[in-house]
Order: C-alpha cells, then sequence, then structure tokens
C-alpha cells in the first residue's frame, strides 16, 4: 500500500512537471515577440520593452523555464497583465462561482442518471433503457451552449423561474449568489448525465453478470434483496470512477455555461483573457485546472481502497 | 500479414448499415447534411453575405425558408456554407488527429525506450480540459480553420495514440510479426505493413467520435468568440451572433443548434455501430 502510495505520488509529479512543462512552451509557440502580441497594435517599442523585461523575455529561454518550475513549485504562476495581480490571486477571486457551479451540476448529473443507469441495466433492453440511452446519447450531442440558451429563454426569460443571468451584483448575499447558479447547474447537470447514465447502465450490467449475483439468485434470495444488498453496494465504485471522468467535461462545460449565463467564473475569466492576450492568466488556469484532474484522479482510485474490499495495492 | 477478421472492412460496414435501422437513418442523414453543405453554391437559396435591411429578423417563411438575421442575411445560405467550415473542420481534426495519433502511438508501442516518456506525455496532454487547451492554442496560433484544426488536433491526438500503443502492443507480439522481423524486413516497415493495417478498427471507430467531439469543439470555440475569425460563418459563430436577439428571434439559434446537434447525434450513432461491428470485444453495451 505505501510503495503503491509513493509510486502514484512519483508519477503524479512527473505528470504535474509535464503539464507546467506544456503550459510554459504552449505560449512560447506564439509567432513573434509574445510582449507585443499581449500589448496590442497600439504600444510602442518602449512599452513592448519594458514588458519584456518585466516577463523576463530578454533573457534566455532555459533561464525563463527554470526560473518559471521555480516560481510554479512555490505557487508564484506570475501576474496578470490586465489586472495587475498574482494569477493565483486572481483566480482565487473567479474560484466560488465555478466550484459550485460544478458541485452542484455534478450532484444533479448524479441524482437524474444514478438510478436511471442502474434501472435501465436492470430492466436490459426494456423500452425504458433503449429510451435511457436514446436520451442520453442525444444529451452528449446537443451543445451545452445551446441547451443553455435555450432554457435560459424559456425557463428563466419566459416564466421566470429563474435569474436569467448574472451572479446577483457585488452586493448579493451568499443564497442570492447561489439562486443565479440554479438554472446553469440544470444545464450543465443534463449535459454530464449523459456520461454518467451511460457508465453507471454499464458497470451495473457487468456486477449484474457476476456469479456472487447468480449465487445469490440461486440460493432462493428474493430479488429485491439481490439487488439491493448485493448489487447496488458494489454500485458505488463507478460512480467514484465517473466523478474522476466528468472532472474534465465539467471544467469545459463550465468554460461555456459560465459565459452563455454571463458568471463571472474561472472559465468567463480564461474567455476574457484569451480576448484581452492576458497569457500569464491562460498559462495559470491551465496549469490549476490540469494539476486537480491529476490530483482527482489519484484521489478516485485511493477512495477505491476504501469502498471496494477487494482493490489491493 | 493476418488479418483479426475475415471479412474486409468495407464488406462488414455494408453489412452494419442492413441490419441496424439507427445506423442506416444517421449514415443518410449525414450523407445528405454532408451533400447539401459541398454543394451549397448551387443549392443554397441566396447569397450568404448579402444583406438587406428591409430583411432584418425576418421570421421563417416562403422569401426566407429559415427566415433572415440581423443583417438581412439568410439563414438558410448561411447554415449551407457554415455547414462546409463546420463538418470541414471536424473532418480535418480526425484525419489530422489519427496520423499524429498513429505515429506517437506506433512508437510508444513498439519502441520500449520510448515508451515511458511518450505514455507520460499523453497523460498530461489529457489532463487540460479540451475546450480549455483548444482556447489556449488557438489564441497563441490565430483564429484561422486551419489553426483551430491544429489547435484540436493537438488535442484528440492523445486519445488515438493511446489506443494504438495499446493495439500494438498486442499485435508485435503474434508470430506474424515476429515471422516478418526474422525474415529482414525494416522495422518501420514491419510498423506501416503489419502492425498498422491490424488496428485500423479501434483506429476508425475512435476517429469517428473524434469527428464528433471536434465539431461540438469548434461549434464551442465559435460560440464563445475564441475560434474562427467570425467574418467566416460557422455553426457556432451564427448561435453566438443570434444570441443577442434570443427573446426576439429564436428561430436564429435554433437552426445552427440543429444543426449541430443532428450531425454530431448522426457520427455518434455511426460510431456507436461501427465499433459493434468491427471491434466486438470494445462493445460491451455502452
Amino acid at each position: 500500500m505505501r510503495s503503491y502510495l509513493a509510486r502514484r505520488l512519483i508519477g503524479m509529479a512527473v505528470v504535474i512537471f509535464l503539464v507546467l512543462t506544456i503550459a510554459f512552451f504552449i505560449v512560447r509557440l506564439a509567432p513573434g515577440d509574445p510582449a507585443a502580441l499581449m500589448l496590442g497594435p497600439e504600444a510602442t517599442a518602449e512599452d513592448a520593452a519594458e514588458l519584456r523585461q518585466q516577463l523576463g523575455l530578454d533573457q534566455p529561454i532555459f533561464v525563463q523555464y527554470l526560473k518559471f518550475l521555480g516560481n510554479a513549485v512555490r505557487g508564484d504562476l506570475g501576474t496578470s497583465i490586465f489586472f495587475k495581480q498574482p494569477v493565483t490571486q486572481v483566480l482565487l477571486g473567479r474560484a466560488e462561482p465555478t466550484v459550485f457551479l460544478s458541485l452542484f451540476s455534478l450532484t444533479i448529473a448524479l441524482i437524474i442518471a444514478v438510478p436511471i443507469g442502474n434501472y435501465a441495466a436492470y430492466r436490459r433492453g426494456s423500452f425504458l433503457d433503449q429510451a435511457s440511452i436514446s436520451t442520453a446519447m442525444l444529451a452528449a450531442s446537443v451543445p451545452s451552449f445551446w441547451t443553455g440558451l435555450m432554457l435560459q429563454r424559456y425557463l428563466a426569460t419566459d416564466l421566470g423561474w429563474f435569474p436569467a443571468s448574472g451572479y446577483g451584483g457585488p452586493d448579493a448575499d451568499f443564497w442570492e449568489r447561489m439562486r443565479h447558479l440554479l438554472l446553469p447547474s440544470i444545464v450543465l447537470g443534463i449535459v454530464n448525465s449523459a456520461l454518467v447514465l451511460r457508465f453507471t447502465r454499464a458497470s451495473m450490467l457487468d456486477i449484474l453478470g457476476e456469479d456472487y449475483i447468480r449465487t445469490a439468485r440461486s440460493k432462493g434470495m428474493g430479488e429485491a434483496r439481490v439487488v439491493l444488498r448485493h448489487a447496488l453496494k458494489n454500485a458505488a465504485i463507478p460512480i467514484i470512477t465517473v466523478i474522476g471522468l466528468t472532472f474534465a467535461l465539467l471544467v469545459s462545460g463550465a468554460v461555456v455555461t459560465e459565459r452563455v449565463f454571463n458568471i463571472p467564473g474561472m472559465g468567463n475569466l480564461v474567455v476574457s483573457a484569451v480576448l484581452r492576450r492576458d497569457y500569464p492568466v491562460i498559462q495559470g488556469t491551465l496549469i490549476v485546472v490540469a494539476s486537480l484532474y491529476v490530483l482527482i484522479n489519484l484521489l478516485t482510485d485511493l477512495a477505491y481502497l476504501l469502498v471496494d474490499k477487494r482493490v489491493r495495492y | 500479414m493476418s488479418r483479426t477478421s475475415s471479412a474486409p472492412i468495407e464488406a462488414r460496414f455494408l453489412e452494419l448499415l442492413f441490419s441496424r435501422r439507427a445506423v442506416l437513418l444517421a449514415t443518410i442523414v449525414l450523407s445528405a447534411v454532408a451533400l447539401l453543405c459541398v454543394c451549397a453554391p448551387w443549392v443554397a437559396p441566396d447569397d450568404p453575405v448579402r444583406m438587406s435591411v428591409r430583411a432584418r429578423l425576418t421570421e421563417p417563411g416562403m422569401t426566407y425558408w429559415l427566415g433572415a438575421d440581423a443583417f438581412g442575411r439568410d439563414v438558410a445560405s448561411r447554415l449551407l456554407y457554415a455547414g462546409r467550415v463546420s463538418l470541414g473542420v471536424g473532418l480535418g481534426v480526425a484525419a489530422f488527429s489519427s496520423l499524429v495519433g498513429i505515429a506517437i502511438g506506433l512508437c510508444a508501442g513498439f519502441f520500449q525506450r520510448l515508451d515511458g516518456p511518450l505514455s507520460r506525455l499523453v497523460d498530461a496532454m489529457m489532463a487540460f480540459p479540451d475546450i480549455l487547451l483548444a482556447i489556449a492554442l488557438v489564441s497563441i496560433l490565430g483564429g484561422s480553420a486551419v489553426n483551430v484544426i491544429i489547435a484540436l488536433s493537438i488535442v484528440y491526438a492523445p486519445r488515438i495514440a493511446r489506443i494504438v500503443r495499446a493495439s500494438t502492443l498486442v499485435i508485435r507480439e503474434l508470430p506474424f510479426v515476429e515471422a516478418a522481423t526474422a525474415l529482414g524486413v525494416s522495422t518501420p516497415s514491419v510498423m506501416v505493413r503489419h502492425v498498422l493495417p491490424n488496428i485500423t478498427s479501434p483506429i476508425i471507430v475512435q476517429a469517428t467520435f473524434i469527428f464528433a467531439y471536434a465539431m461540438l469543439a469548434e461549434a464551442g470555440l465559435s460560440f464563445l468568440g475564441v475560434g474562427i475569425d467570425p467574418s467566416t460563418p460557422t455553426w457556432g459563430t451564427m448561435v453566438n451572433e443570434g444570441r443577442q436577439y434570443l427573446d426576439q428571434a429564436l428561430f436564429l439559434i435554433l437552426f445552427p443548434g440543429l444543426a449541430i446537434s443532428v450531425s454530431v447525434l448522426a457520427l455518434q450513432l455511426i460510431g456507436d455501430g461501427l465499433r459493434d461491428a468491427l471491434d466486438p470485444r470494445l462493445a460491451k453495451d455502452l
């Protein structure tokens, strides 16, 4: 166990190091002078030279890379050109809506998809099974921004059930802010439920085909008991896997959904950063999100240990 | 050289088409959409960029089948021309990411020394959520259709690479590969002429799904205004332009949204069908 953990931690460190390297070089891919690009066409040569010096772009690339790595390890992801603040601070300031949006939509996706997925597997081939797979495939084919705009128009503008957009203004209290996240969470929840449903159904089908289920049935155990005590208990593992899997989907979805509903989260920040050519912010977001992804996947693997006594590393 | 299955891929695909109605329907719909878009210059009812002040936000009807946008441009014609870009980007990404992914995957699967570093690189690339990485790449490369294809191919190539590597590891242990090596066939030749033909099925299946994902991702980028230059209509930019008129003219986002959804759904159905037909081991009821 301990050696497994050590191996996984080293593996994670290697991947995060590569993530940092990729993020560093992506920005250096830009053709021409990054400083001039960031400042836009109206900047003078002196401005560009000053920014180059400020960002350390006048030094050899290898020196820049080592400095970047050193700073990143200490939690310094550079300074935003637009906000003139450390990138970590800018990101933290925008984290609340994104974190809650992701949590709510994941909860909604699990509430919709886990019962339906399990039931569809149990009644394999039935009308409900066919209908649920078809709906899941449809949900995975519709762009999330389109679902968002449609629901915004009908449920928020026409029926007035939800706030149409925004995050409640600067004075809004916590509950008011959360109220503004309801509709976006539903949109993102629907989109993500497709993956969760297909995954839950497939794993439940696997479980129902296992020997111990056949044994339970053959010794005359009631159907309800077989499903509730034996099958569902083991269905917890795929749910953990799916949380790890949907993380990337949630982040991508959050970028688009925050833009549709004009929520000042990290997704909105990164799109604005692209439009403002604020490269340190883009780079910082890439690093933070990818590192979180790696960490969450490690945590979900470790969670198997707690849930499934048969898993031994 | 051996084949993992007796019938050639084309024959198995034809068999699939006629055994599953959903796949047949999806193929017909997708072909029809693609054909209409390719033939846009001949079938479009109007010039997609001609503006008309009088026609601003006209509801769908006899003159403008699918209505007219805020500049009085014909939505139906724009939809057809935009489809060329949207479908073209999807196809381009599917092809280009497959090429890159095959190269990386074959090398990782064949040369043990390269396996570690290449696999870690693929892991690291896959840690970035697709839209986020694509946004970053497009913002640096610039917003042209070719750059969006390059960016999305970088995003999706690791998925192909992973599958190619796994399949290569299996195939390279088979006796016919050993025999080819013993006969003195050069390594690149073994890779391309003996291993690659035997792993095409999972690649085709994955490339079909990437076609679908890339179309969704391109639409997302265009919607966010960080994709292809807005002067080139794509289905995503059409939704983005239409969202300002969400309350007055829903049809402006309705039709491009439907076009994306129908095409992506068709591709996913075809991908599912292909997986069942070409790669039964992977079917697994997903």
